[in-house]
Protein backbone atom coordinates (compact mmCIF):
# COMPACT_ATOMS: atom_id res chain seq x y z
CA UNK A 1 0.00 0.00 0.00
CA UNK A 2 1.45 3.31 -0.93
CA UNK A 3 2.54 6.13 1.79
CA UNK A 4 1.00 8.97 2.85
CA UNK A 5 2.92 11.62 4.51
CA UNK A 6 0.60 13.23 7.69
CA UNK A 7 2.45 16.96 8.49
CA UNK A 8 2.22 17.04 11.94
CA UNK A 9 1.02 20.04 14.04
CA UNK A 10 2.31 19.98 17.42
CA UNK A 11 3.38 21.66 20.78
CA UNK A 12 6.57 20.71 22.28
CA UNK A 13 5.46 17.31 21.42
CA UNK A 14 1.62 17.62 22.36
CA UNK A 15 -0.18 16.36 18.99
CA UNK A 16 -2.87 18.59 18.61
CA UNK A 17 -6.09 16.74 17.77
CA UNK A 18 -6.83 17.57 13.98
CA UNK A 19 -3.10 16.12 13.26
CA UNK A 20 -5.23 12.81 14.11
CA UNK A 21 -8.09 13.51 12.11
CA UNK A 22 -6.15 13.68 9.55
CA UNK A 23 -4.54 10.48 10.55
CA UNK A 24 -8.35 8.91 10.33
CA UNK A 25 -8.26 10.11 6.72
CA UNK A 26 -5.25 9.02 5.75
CA UNK A 27 -5.40 5.50 6.63
CA UNK A 28 -8.48 5.35 3.71
CA UNK A 29 -5.88 6.27 1.37
CA UNK A 30 -2.51 4.73 2.47
CA UNK A 31 -0.51 3.95 5.05
CA UNK A 32 0.14 6.89 7.25
CA UNK A 33 4.04 8.47 7.41
CA UNK A 34 4.19 11.10 9.98
CA UNK A 35 6.50 13.67 9.51
CA UNK A 36 7.16 15.92 13.40
CA UNK A 37 9.41 18.54 13.42
CA UNK A 38 11.26 20.97 16.37
CA UNK A 39 11.19 20.97 19.64
CA UNK A 40 9.54 17.78 21.64
CA UNK A 41 9.29 15.98 17.49
CA UNK A 42 10.29 12.51 18.92
CA UNK A 43 7.68 12.91 21.39
CA UNK A 44 4.85 12.93 19.77
CA UNK A 45 5.34 9.09 18.57
CA UNK A 46 3.43 7.40 21.08
CA UNK A 47 0.35 9.17 20.03
CA UNK A 48 0.71 9.29 16.20
CA UNK A 49 1.63 5.46 16.41
CA UNK A 50 -1.82 4.80 18.51
CA UNK A 51 -3.77 6.47 16.01
CA UNK A 52 -2.36 4.48 12.80
CA UNK A 53 1.26 6.26 11.85
CA UNK A 54 3.74 3.40 10.46
CA UNK A 55 6.73 5.54 10.84
CA UNK A 56 7.46 9.01 12.19
CA UNK A 57 9.81 10.61 10.38
CA UNK A 58 11.60 13.59 13.02
CA UNK A 59 14.17 16.32 12.48
CA UNK A 60 14.55 18.63 15.33
CA UNK A 61 16.34 22.10 15.25
CA UNK A 62 16.29 25.37 15.85
CA UNK A 63 14.81 27.33 12.49
CA UNK A 64 11.23 25.57 13.15
CA UNK A 65 11.32 28.53 15.73
CA UNK A 66 13.36 30.82 14.61
CA UNK A 67 12.73 31.52 11.50
CA UNK A 68 8.65 31.40 9.42
CA UNK A 69 7.48 28.89 7.33
CA UNK A 70 10.44 27.94 5.09
CA UNK A 71 12.35 25.26 6.90
CA UNK A 72 9.27 23.58 7.58
CA UNK A 73 8.39 23.27 3.90
CA UNK A 74 12.47 22.39 3.45
CA UNK A 75 11.94 19.40 5.26
CA UNK A 76 8.34 18.48 4.57
CA UNK A 77 10.41 18.38 0.73
CA UNK A 78 13.25 16.36 2.03
CA UNK A 79 10.20 13.79 3.59
CA UNK A 80 8.36 13.70 -0.02
CA UNK A 81 11.83 13.10 -1.81
CA UNK A 82 12.69 10.13 0.71
CA UNK A 83 9.51 8.34 0.91
CA UNK A 84 7.66 9.27 -2.60
CA UNK A 85 4.27 9.06 -1.19
CA UNK A 86 0.77 9.07 -2.72
CA UNK A 87 -0.19 12.46 -0.68
CA UNK A 88 0.70 15.00 1.72
CA UNK A 89 -1.93 15.92 4.07
CA UNK A 90 -1.13 19.06 6.28
CA UNK A 91 -3.40 20.48 8.90
CA UNK A 92 -5.67 23.87 7.78
CA UNK A 93 -4.50 25.99 9.94
CA UNK A 94 -3.15 29.33 8.37
CA UNK A 95 0.30 28.17 8.86
CA UNK A 96 -0.25 24.81 7.43
CA UNK A 97 -1.79 26.31 4.28
CA UNK A 98 1.18 28.35 3.68
CA UNK A 99 3.44 25.84 3.97
CA UNK A 100 1.38 22.94 1.92
CA UNK A 101 1.39 25.74 -1.30
CA UNK A 102 5.19 26.81 -1.15
CA UNK A 103 5.63 22.65 -0.65
CA UNK A 104 3.39 21.75 -3.69
CA UNK A 105 4.97 24.72 -5.95
CA UNK A 106 8.26 23.15 -5.38
CA UNK A 107 7.22 19.27 -6.21
CA UNK A 108 5.24 20.40 -9.00
CA UNK A 109 1.64 19.63 -7.78
CA UNK A 110 -1.18 20.73 -7.32
CA UNK A 111 -3.02 21.81 -4.00
CA UNK A 112 -6.38 21.72 -2.68
CA UNK A 113 -6.85 23.80 0.98
CA UNK A 114 -9.70 23.28 3.45
CA UNK A 115 -11.45 19.68 2.56
CA UNK A 116 -13.71 18.32 4.73
CA UNK A 117 -13.76 15.17 3.98
CA UNK A 118 -11.30 12.95 1.91
CA UNK A 119 -11.79 9.21 -0.08
CA UNK A 120 -9.99 7.54 -2.22
CA UNK A 121 -10.66 7.70 -5.80
CA UNK A 122 -9.76 6.10 -9.32
CA UNK A 123 -7.30 8.84 -9.90
CA UNK A 124 -6.40 9.80 -6.54
CA UNK A 125 -7.64 11.41 -3.00
CA UNK A 126 -10.85 12.89 -3.60
CA UNK A 127 -11.60 15.72 -1.48
CA UNK A 128 -15.10 17.72 0.06
CA UNK A 129 -15.11 21.48 0.23
CA UNK A 130 -17.09 23.48 1.51
CA UNK A 131 -17.38 26.76 -0.88
CA UNK A 132 -19.16 30.39 -1.13
CA UNK A 133 -19.75 30.67 2.50
CA UNK A 134 -20.96 27.47 2.62
CA UNK A 135 -23.55 27.32 0.35
CA UNK A 136 -21.93 24.76 -2.20
CA UNK A 137 -19.80 21.46 -1.41
CA UNK A 138 -17.72 20.42 -4.31
CA UNK A 139 -15.83 17.43 -5.21
CA UNK A 140 -11.97 18.04 -6.40
CA UNK A 141 -9.00 16.38 -7.53
CA UNK A 142 -5.01 17.14 -7.72
CA UNK A 143 -4.64 16.49 -10.73
CA UNK A 144 -0.67 17.22 -11.43
CA UNK A 145 1.70 15.53 -9.22
CA UNK A 146 1.81 14.62 -5.77
CA UNK A 147 -1.44 15.47 -4.19
CA UNK A 148 -1.37 18.48 -1.51
CA UNK A 149 -4.17 18.80 0.90
CA UNK A 150 -4.75 20.81 3.55
CA UNK A 151 -7.91 19.77 5.68
CA UNK A 152 -9.81 21.41 7.98
CA UNK A 153 -10.51 20.45 11.71
CA UNK A 154 -13.51 18.71 13.00
CA UNK A 155 -13.63 16.68 9.50
CA UNK A 156 -12.61 12.90 10.56
CA UNK A 157 -13.31 11.28 14.15
CA UNK A 158 -10.07 10.52 15.98
CA UNK A 159 -9.86 6.47 16.03
CA UNK A 160 -7.71 4.13 17.22
CA UNK A 161 -5.75 2.11 15.20
CA UNK A 162 -2.40 0.94 16.79
CA UNK A 163 0.88 0.93 14.41
CA UNK A 164 4.18 0.62 14.00
CA UNK A 165 5.05 4.28 14.44
CA UNK A 166 9.08 3.70 14.49
CA UNK A 167 10.92 6.93 14.67
CA UNK A 168 12.94 7.20 11.76
CA UNK A 169 15.52 10.67 11.94
CA UNK A 170 14.67 12.55 8.47
CA UNK A 171 17.76 14.24 6.95
CA UNK A 172 16.99 17.75 6.29
CA UNK A 173 19.34 20.05 4.54
CA UNK A 174 17.93 23.93 5.29
CA UNK A 175 17.56 25.64 1.89
CA UNK A 176 19.36 29.81 1.73
CA UNK A 177 15.74 30.84 1.57
CA UNK A 178 14.93 29.44 5.31
CA UNK A 179 15.83 32.64 7.36
CA UNK A 180 14.59 35.25 5.35
CA UNK A 181 11.94 35.78 7.88
CA UNK A 182 12.80 35.89 11.60
CA UNK A 183 10.61 35.88 14.29
CA UNK A 184 12.45 37.89 16.64
CA UNK A 185 9.94 37.81 19.51
CA UNK A 186 6.86 35.09 20.41
CA UNK A 187 4.28 35.45 22.92
CA UNK A 188 2.01 32.52 23.64
CA UNK A 189 -1.21 32.89 24.22
CA UNK A 190 -3.07 33.21 27.34
CA UNK A 191 -5.12 29.42 27.94
CA UNK A 192 -8.43 30.30 29.08
CA UNK A 193 -9.00 26.88 30.02
CA UNK A 194 -11.58 26.63 27.53
CA UNK A 195 -11.46 24.35 23.99
CA UNK A 196 -9.58 25.47 21.52
CA UNK A 197 -12.38 27.19 19.23
CA UNK A 198 -11.64 25.39 15.96
CA UNK A 199 -11.39 21.65 17.56
CA UNK A 200 -14.37 22.27 20.06
CA UNK A 201 -17.50 20.09 20.11
CA UNK A 202 -19.75 22.61 21.30
CA UNK A 203 -19.29 26.32 20.52
CA UNK A 204 -20.97 29.29 22.56
CA UNK A 205 -21.18 33.02 20.23
CA UNK A 206 -21.31 36.40 21.55
CA UNK A 207 -22.76 39.18 18.95
CA UNK A 208 -23.67 43.07 18.72
CA UNK A 209 -27.10 41.59 20.91
CA UNK A 210 -23.74 41.44 23.61
CA UNK A 211 -23.53 44.90 23.92
CA UNK A 212 -20.17 45.52 26.07
CA UNK A 213 -17.13 43.20 26.79
CA UNK A 214 -18.32 42.97 30.45
CA UNK A 215 -21.62 41.54 29.48
CA UNK A 216 -19.56 38.14 27.46
CA UNK A 217 -18.95 37.17 31.36
CA UNK A 218 -22.65 35.29 30.55
CA UNK A 219 -21.62 33.66 27.15
CA UNK A 220 -18.46 32.46 29.29
CA UNK A 221 -20.82 30.90 31.50
CA UNK A 222 -22.91 29.30 29.17
CA UNK A 223 -19.83 28.14 27.66
CA UNK A 224 -18.36 26.59 30.56
CA UNK A 225 -21.37 24.79 31.67
CA UNK A 226 -21.71 23.02 28.68
CA UNK A 227 -17.12 22.32 28.20
CA UNK A 228 -17.61 24.30 25.18
CA UNK A 229 -15.17 27.23 23.52
CA UNK A 230 -16.39 30.65 23.41
CA UNK A 231 -16.88 32.90 19.80
CA UNK A 232 -17.96 35.84 18.63
CA UNK A 233 -19.13 37.67 15.56
CA UNK A 234 -17.16 40.10 13.85
CA UNK A 235 -19.07 43.30 15.37
CA UNK A 236 -18.36 41.92 18.57
CA UNK A 237 -14.47 41.90 17.78
CA UNK A 238 -14.20 44.93 16.09
CA UNK A 239 -15.90 46.67 19.12
CA UNK A 240 -13.51 45.79 21.12
CA UNK A 241 -15.78 43.49 23.38
CA UNK A 242 -13.84 40.11 22.80
CA UNK A 243 -10.67 39.00 20.86
CA UNK A 244 -9.77 38.66 17.24
CA UNK A 245 -8.64 34.78 18.32
CA UNK A 246 -12.26 34.36 18.93
CA UNK A 247 -13.83 35.78 15.54
CA UNK A 248 -16.41 32.88 13.55
CA UNK A 249 -16.51 33.75 10.12
CA UNK A 250 -14.97 34.69 6.88
CA UNK A 251 -11.97 36.38 8.56
CA UNK A 252 -11.53 34.30 11.26
CA UNK A 253 -12.27 30.73 12.16
CA UNK A 254 -14.14 28.50 10.53
CA UNK A 255 -16.10 26.28 12.93
CA UNK A 256 -17.55 23.16 12.16
CA UNK A 257 -19.11 21.48 15.98
CA UNK A 258 -21.24 19.43 16.83
CA UNK A 259 -23.68 22.37 18.64
CA UNK A 260 -23.05 26.16 17.61
CA UNK A 261 -25.27 28.13 19.94
CA UNK A 262 -25.38 31.89 18.85
CA UNK A 263 -26.33 34.76 20.99
CA UNK A 264 -26.98 38.49 19.77
CA UNK A 265 -25.39 37.74 16.58
CA UNK A 266 -27.74 38.54 13.37
CA UNK A 267 -26.29 35.52 10.84
CA UNK A 268 -24.54 38.23 8.24
CA UNK A 269 -23.06 36.00 5.10
CA UNK A 270 -19.85 36.21 6.68
CA UNK A 271 -20.74 34.76 10.14
CA UNK A 272 -22.34 32.28 8.57
CA UNK A 273 -19.19 31.33 6.47
CA UNK A 274 -17.67 30.13 9.55
CA UNK A 275 -20.28 28.25 11.32
CA UNK A 276 -23.37 26.76 8.38
CA UNK A 277 -21.22 23.26 8.98
CA UNK A 278 -21.89 23.06 12.38
CA UNK A 279 -23.92 19.87 12.87
CA UNK A 280 -27.08 21.37 15.48
CA UNK A 281 -27.31 25.35 15.35
CA UNK A 282 -29.16 27.17 18.22
CA UNK A 283 -29.44 30.85 18.16
CA UNK A 284 -31.03 33.33 20.52
CA UNK A 285 -31.87 36.81 19.17
CA UNK A 286 -34.49 39.36 19.94
CA UNK A 287 -35.18 39.94 16.05
CA UNK A 288 -37.62 37.32 14.97
CA UNK A 289 -36.51 38.61 11.45
CA UNK A 290 -32.68 37.82 11.74
CA UNK A 291 -31.03 35.58 9.09
CA UNK A 292 -29.48 33.46 11.67
CA UNK A 293 -33.22 31.95 12.03
CA UNK A 294 -33.03 30.27 9.16
CA UNK A 295 -30.62 28.10 9.60
CA UNK A 296 -31.54 26.81 13.44
CA UNK A 297 -32.56 23.57 14.59
CA UNK A 298 -33.76 25.66 17.14
CA UNK A 299 -34.35 29.04 18.11
CA UNK A 300 -35.40 31.71 20.83
CA UNK A 301 -36.79 34.72 20.04
CA UNK A 302 -35.85 36.83 23.06
CA UNK A 303 -33.81 39.04 25.53
CA UNK A 304 -30.36 37.14 25.60
CA UNK A 305 -30.02 38.63 28.87
CA UNK A 306 -33.26 36.56 30.21
CA UNK A 307 -32.43 33.45 27.85
CA UNK A 308 -28.58 33.00 28.53
CA UNK A 309 -28.79 33.05 32.46
CA UNK A 310 -31.51 31.01 32.56
CA UNK A 311 -30.24 28.39 30.61
CA UNK A 312 -26.77 28.35 31.90
CA UNK A 313 -28.72 27.97 34.99
CA UNK A 314 -30.76 24.92 34.17
CA UNK A 315 -27.64 22.93 32.54
CA UNK A 316 -26.17 23.62 35.99
CA UNK A 317 -29.23 21.98 37.59
CA UNK A 318 -29.25 18.87 35.60
CA UNK A 319 -25.87 18.51 35.89
CA UNK A 320 -26.43 18.30 39.29
CA UNK B 1 16.22 56.41 -1.75
CA UNK B 2 12.55 54.85 -3.16
CA UNK B 3 10.51 52.67 -2.46
CA UNK B 4 8.07 50.53 -5.26
CA UNK B 5 5.13 48.66 -3.79
CA UNK B 6 2.80 46.40 -5.84
CA UNK B 7 -0.55 45.49 -4.29
CA UNK B 8 -1.99 42.47 -5.64
CA UNK B 9 -5.73 43.12 -5.45
CA UNK B 10 -8.76 40.41 -7.18
CA UNK B 11 -12.32 41.31 -8.55
CA UNK B 12 -14.55 38.85 -6.73
CA UNK B 13 -18.42 38.24 -6.85
CA UNK B 14 -19.93 39.81 -4.55
CA UNK B 15 -20.13 38.38 -1.24
CA UNK B 16 -23.85 38.96 -0.53
CA UNK B 17 -25.19 38.16 -3.86
CA UNK B 18 -25.84 34.45 -5.07
CA UNK B 19 -22.55 33.35 -6.07
CA UNK B 20 -22.47 29.85 -8.06
CA UNK B 21 -20.52 27.57 -10.74
CA UNK B 22 -20.76 28.34 -14.55
CA UNK B 23 -21.19 25.40 -16.48
CA UNK B 24 -17.89 24.23 -16.69
CA UNK B 25 -17.21 24.51 -13.02
CA UNK B 26 -15.64 27.41 -12.66
CA UNK B 27 -17.27 30.50 -10.54
CA UNK B 28 -19.47 32.36 -12.30
CA UNK B 29 -18.44 35.90 -13.12
CA UNK B 30 -20.90 37.01 -15.17
CA UNK B 31 -24.71 36.53 -13.64
CA UNK B 32 -23.19 38.36 -9.96
CA UNK B 33 -22.23 41.37 -9.21
CA UNK B 34 -18.62 42.00 -8.84
CA UNK B 35 -16.63 44.21 -6.94
CA UNK B 36 -12.70 44.65 -4.75
CA UNK B 37 -12.48 41.81 -2.65
CA UNK B 38 -12.79 43.33 0.80
CA UNK B 39 -9.75 41.30 2.29
CA UNK B 40 -7.38 43.53 -0.19
CA UNK B 41 -8.57 46.91 0.53
CA UNK B 42 -6.66 46.48 3.54
CA UNK B 43 -3.58 45.77 1.63
CA UNK B 44 -4.24 48.73 -0.53
CA UNK B 45 -4.88 50.71 2.85
CA UNK B 46 -1.34 49.49 4.65
CA UNK B 47 0.38 50.77 1.28
CA UNK B 48 -0.71 53.53 1.68
CA UNK B 49 -0.10 54.21 5.10
CA UNK B 50 3.69 53.09 4.53
CA UNK B 51 3.80 55.46 1.40
CA UNK B 52 2.16 58.10 3.82
CA UNK B 53 4.57 57.53 6.59
CA UNK B 54 7.68 57.27 4.53
CA UNK B 55 10.49 60.11 4.09
CA UNK B 56 11.39 58.01 0.60
CA UNK B 57 9.90 58.56 -2.69
CA UNK B 58 7.59 55.45 -2.80
CA UNK B 59 5.23 54.26 -5.31
CA UNK B 60 2.32 52.35 -5.31
CA UNK B 61 1.13 50.51 -8.24
CA UNK B 62 -2.36 48.01 -8.08
CA UNK B 63 -2.05 44.87 -9.80
CA UNK B 64 -5.00 42.33 -10.79
CA UNK B 65 -5.39 39.28 -13.48
CA UNK B 66 -9.12 38.94 -14.33
CA UNK B 67 -11.25 39.95 -16.87
CA UNK B 68 -12.35 43.09 -18.20
CA UNK B 69 -14.67 44.11 -15.11
CA UNK B 70 -12.00 43.64 -13.22
CA UNK B 71 -10.72 47.09 -14.30
CA UNK B 72 -13.50 47.75 -11.61
CA UNK B 73 -11.13 46.71 -8.40
CA UNK B 74 -8.38 48.70 -10.09
CA UNK B 75 -10.46 51.69 -10.12
CA UNK B 76 -11.14 51.66 -6.43
CA UNK B 77 -7.77 51.51 -5.22
CA UNK B 78 -6.79 53.70 -7.18
CA UNK B 79 -9.50 56.29 -5.87
CA UNK B 80 -8.12 55.32 -2.53
CA UNK B 81 -4.91 56.18 -3.63
CA UNK B 82 -2.85 54.47 -5.40
CA UNK B 83 -0.61 56.38 -8.00
CA UNK B 84 -1.37 53.70 -10.99
CA UNK B 85 -2.15 50.35 -12.42
CA UNK B 86 -1.61 47.05 -14.34
CA UNK B 87 -4.30 45.35 -15.26
CA UNK B 88 -3.40 41.06 -16.84
CA UNK B 89 -5.78 39.82 -18.68
CA UNK B 90 -6.07 37.22 -21.35
CA UNK B 91 -8.98 34.75 -22.92
CA UNK B 92 -6.61 31.71 -22.00
CA UNK B 93 -7.07 32.70 -18.13
CA UNK B 94 -10.14 31.34 -17.70
CA UNK B 95 -10.16 28.81 -14.82
CA UNK B 96 -6.52 29.90 -13.78
CA UNK B 97 -5.82 28.05 -10.03
CA UNK B 98 -3.73 29.32 -7.69
CA UNK B 99 -0.79 27.90 -8.73
CA UNK B 100 -1.38 29.29 -12.35
CA UNK B 101 -2.54 32.71 -10.67
CA UNK B 102 0.69 32.60 -8.70
CA UNK B 103 2.49 32.54 -11.80
CA UNK B 104 0.84 35.14 -13.72
CA UNK B 105 1.11 37.71 -10.71
CA UNK B 106 4.63 36.90 -10.13
CA UNK B 107 5.47 37.36 -13.82
CA UNK B 108 3.81 41.22 -13.45
CA UNK B 109 5.78 41.68 -10.45
CA UNK B 110 8.83 40.93 -11.86
CA UNK B 111 8.69 43.15 -15.02
CA UNK B 112 6.82 46.28 -13.15
CA UNK B 113 9.92 45.63 -10.54
CA UNK B 114 9.16 46.16 -6.92
CA UNK B 115 10.66 46.37 -3.49
CA UNK B 116 7.72 45.50 -1.43
CA UNK B 117 4.50 43.12 -2.31
CA UNK B 118 1.56 43.46 -0.06
CA UNK B 119 -1.59 41.31 -0.38
CA UNK B 120 -4.73 40.78 1.13
CA UNK B 121 -4.74 37.59 3.41
CA UNK B 122 -7.21 35.78 1.17
CA UNK B 123 -10.07 36.49 -1.39
CA UNK B 124 -13.40 36.56 -0.35
CA UNK B 125 -14.71 33.75 -3.30
CA UNK B 126 -11.82 30.89 -3.31
CA UNK B 127 -10.53 31.95 0.10
CA UNK B 128 -7.48 29.55 0.37
CA UNK B 129 -4.88 31.92 1.57
CA UNK B 130 -2.12 30.61 0.05
CA UNK B 131 -1.05 32.57 -2.78
CA UNK B 132 0.87 34.98 -0.58
CA UNK B 133 3.15 32.18 0.14
CA UNK B 134 3.39 31.48 -3.51
CA UNK B 135 4.51 34.62 -3.94
CA UNK B 136 7.08 34.58 -1.94
CA UNK B 137 8.16 30.99 -3.04
CA UNK B 138 8.22 32.02 -6.89
CA UNK B 139 9.97 35.24 -6.23
CA UNK B 140 12.66 33.89 -4.13
CA UNK B 141 11.97 36.59 -1.41
CA UNK B 142 10.77 36.51 2.18
CA UNK B 143 7.37 35.80 3.19
CA UNK B 144 6.16 38.50 6.25
CA UNK B 145 2.33 37.35 6.31
CA UNK B 146 -0.71 37.52 8.32
CA UNK B 147 0.10 40.63 9.69
CA UNK B 148 -1.76 42.28 12.09
CA UNK B 149 0.48 45.01 12.16
CA UNK B 150 3.06 46.22 9.60
CA UNK B 151 6.26 48.92 9.08
CA UNK B 152 8.53 49.38 6.68
CA UNK B 153 12.47 51.58 8.16
CA UNK B 154 15.36 51.37 6.34
CA UNK B 155 14.72 48.80 4.28
CA UNK B 156 13.59 46.48 6.83
CA UNK B 157 9.67 45.11 6.81
CA UNK B 158 8.69 44.02 10.20
CA UNK B 159 4.90 43.18 11.53
CA UNK B 160 3.41 41.11 14.25
CA UNK B 161 1.89 37.55 13.09
CA UNK B 162 -1.16 36.58 15.45
CA UNK B 163 -1.20 32.70 15.19
CA UNK B 164 -3.54 30.24 16.93
CA UNK B 165 -1.09 29.26 19.76
CA UNK B 166 1.35 32.91 19.92
CA UNK B 167 1.73 36.22 18.99
CA UNK B 168 4.85 36.53 16.67
CA UNK B 169 7.12 39.40 15.87
CA UNK B 170 8.39 39.24 11.78
CA UNK B 171 10.99 40.87 10.51
CA UNK B 172 12.95 40.68 6.97
CA UNK B 173 15.03 42.68 4.49
CA UNK B 174 13.16 44.01 1.44
CA UNK B 175 12.49 42.90 -1.08
CA UNK B 176 9.74 40.70 0.62
CA UNK B 177 6.50 40.18 0.09
CA UNK B 178 3.53 41.00 3.04
CA UNK B 179 -0.11 39.80 3.56
CA UNK B 180 -2.06 41.60 6.02
CA UNK B 181 -5.38 40.83 7.90
CA UNK B 182 -8.41 42.97 8.23
CA UNK B 183 -7.24 43.43 11.68
CA UNK B 184 -4.22 45.63 10.49
CA UNK B 185 -6.45 48.59 10.03
CA UNK B 186 -10.10 49.95 8.49
CA UNK B 187 -9.31 50.67 4.94
CA UNK B 188 -10.28 54.13 4.18
CA UNK B 189 -12.83 55.08 1.77
CA UNK B 190 -12.40 57.40 -1.37
CA UNK B 191 -13.05 60.73 -1.09
CA UNK B 192 -14.55 62.91 -4.39
CA UNK B 193 -11.12 64.41 -5.14
CA UNK B 194 -9.81 60.60 -5.23
CA UNK B 195 -12.87 59.29 -7.95
CA UNK B 196 -11.92 61.98 -9.77
CA UNK B 197 -8.08 61.71 -10.27
CA UNK B 198 -8.20 58.07 -10.20
CA UNK B 199 -10.37 58.52 -13.83
CA UNK B 200 -6.47 59.82 -14.74
CA UNK B 201 -3.98 57.81 -13.57
CA UNK B 202 -2.52 55.06 -15.78
CA UNK B 203 -3.72 51.74 -16.18
CA UNK B 204 -1.90 49.14 -18.08
CA UNK B 205 -3.21 46.53 -20.07
CA UNK B 206 -0.78 43.28 -20.25
CA UNK B 207 -1.68 39.99 -22.14
CA UNK B 208 0.62 36.75 -21.60
CA UNK B 209 2.92 37.44 -24.43
CA UNK B 210 3.56 40.30 -22.23
CA UNK B 211 4.63 37.84 -19.30
CA UNK B 212 6.30 34.94 -21.64
CA UNK B 213 3.63 33.07 -20.30
CA UNK B 214 2.31 29.92 -22.54
CA UNK B 215 -1.32 29.83 -22.44
CA UNK B 216 -0.78 26.06 -21.72
CA UNK B 217 0.60 27.00 -18.63
CA UNK B 218 -2.52 28.68 -17.27
CA UNK B 219 -5.91 28.52 -17.50
CA UNK B 220 -8.25 25.18 -16.59
CA UNK B 221 -6.07 22.94 -19.08
CA UNK B 222 -3.17 24.32 -17.13
CA UNK B 223 -4.68 23.76 -14.02
CA UNK B 224 -3.30 21.28 -11.23
CA UNK B 225 -6.27 20.59 -9.76
CA UNK B 226 -9.89 19.38 -11.13
CA UNK B 227 -13.56 20.14 -10.11
CA UNK B 228 -15.81 17.01 -10.97
CA UNK B 229 -18.52 18.15 -9.02
CA UNK B 230 -20.31 21.13 -7.12
CA UNK B 231 -23.76 20.76 -5.61
CA UNK B 232 -25.84 23.26 -3.90
CA UNK B 233 -26.48 22.27 -0.23
CA UNK B 234 -29.15 21.19 0.77
CA UNK B 235 -31.40 23.74 3.04
CA UNK B 236 -31.56 23.08 6.05
CA UNK B 237 -34.68 21.99 7.05
CA UNK B 238 -36.89 24.70 9.33
CA UNK B 239 -36.22 24.29 12.71
CA UNK B 240 -38.46 25.13 15.95
CA UNK B 241 -38.89 28.54 16.62
CA UNK B 242 -40.08 29.67 20.09
CA UNK B 243 -40.95 33.25 21.64
CA UNK B 244 -39.46 33.71 25.04
CA UNK B 245 -42.49 34.05 27.66
CA UNK B 246 -40.29 33.75 30.50
CA UNK B 247 -39.13 29.70 29.95
CA UNK B 248 -36.88 30.84 27.10
CA UNK B 249 -33.70 29.35 28.43
CA UNK B 250 -35.52 26.58 29.81
CA UNK B 251 -36.94 25.45 26.52
CA UNK B 252 -33.53 25.47 25.16
CA UNK B 253 -32.03 23.46 27.91
CA UNK B 254 -35.15 20.47 27.63
CA UNK B 255 -34.36 20.59 23.32
CA UNK B 256 -30.34 20.34 24.11
CA UNK B 257 -30.69 17.79 26.91
CA UNK B 258 -32.95 15.69 24.16
CA UNK B 259 -30.29 16.17 21.98
CA UNK B 260 -27.82 14.20 24.31
CA UNK B 261 -25.85 17.51 24.80
CA UNK B 262 -26.80 18.06 28.69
Amino acid sequence: MAEVLVYVDHVDGAVRKPTLELLTLARRVGEPVAVALGNGAADTAATLAEHGAVKVLTHEASEYADYLVVPKVDALQAAVEAVSPAAVLVPSSAEGKEIAARLALRIGSGIITDAVDLEAGDEGPVATQSVFAASFTTKSRVSKGTPVITVKPNSAAVEAAPAAGAVEALAVTFSDKATGTKVTARTPRESTGRPELTEAAIVVSGGRGVNGAENFAIIEALADSLGAAVGASRAAVDAGWYPHTNQVGQTGKSVSPQLYIASGISGAIQHRAGMQTSKTIVAINKDAEAPIFDLVDYGVVGDLFDVVPQLTEEINTRKG
Amino acid sequence: MSLRIVVTVKYVPDATGDRHFADDLTVDRDDVDGLLSELDEYAVEQALQISENSDDDVEVTVLTVGPEDAKDALRKALSMGADKAIHVEDDDLHGTDAIGTSLVLAKAIEKAGYDLVISGMASTDGTMGVVPALLAERLGVPQVTLLSEVSVEDGTVKGRRDGDAASEQLEASLPAVVSVTDQSGEARYPSFKGIMAAKKKPVESWDLSDLDIEAEEVGLEGAYTVVDAAAERPARTAGTIVKDEGEGGKQLAEFLAGQKFI
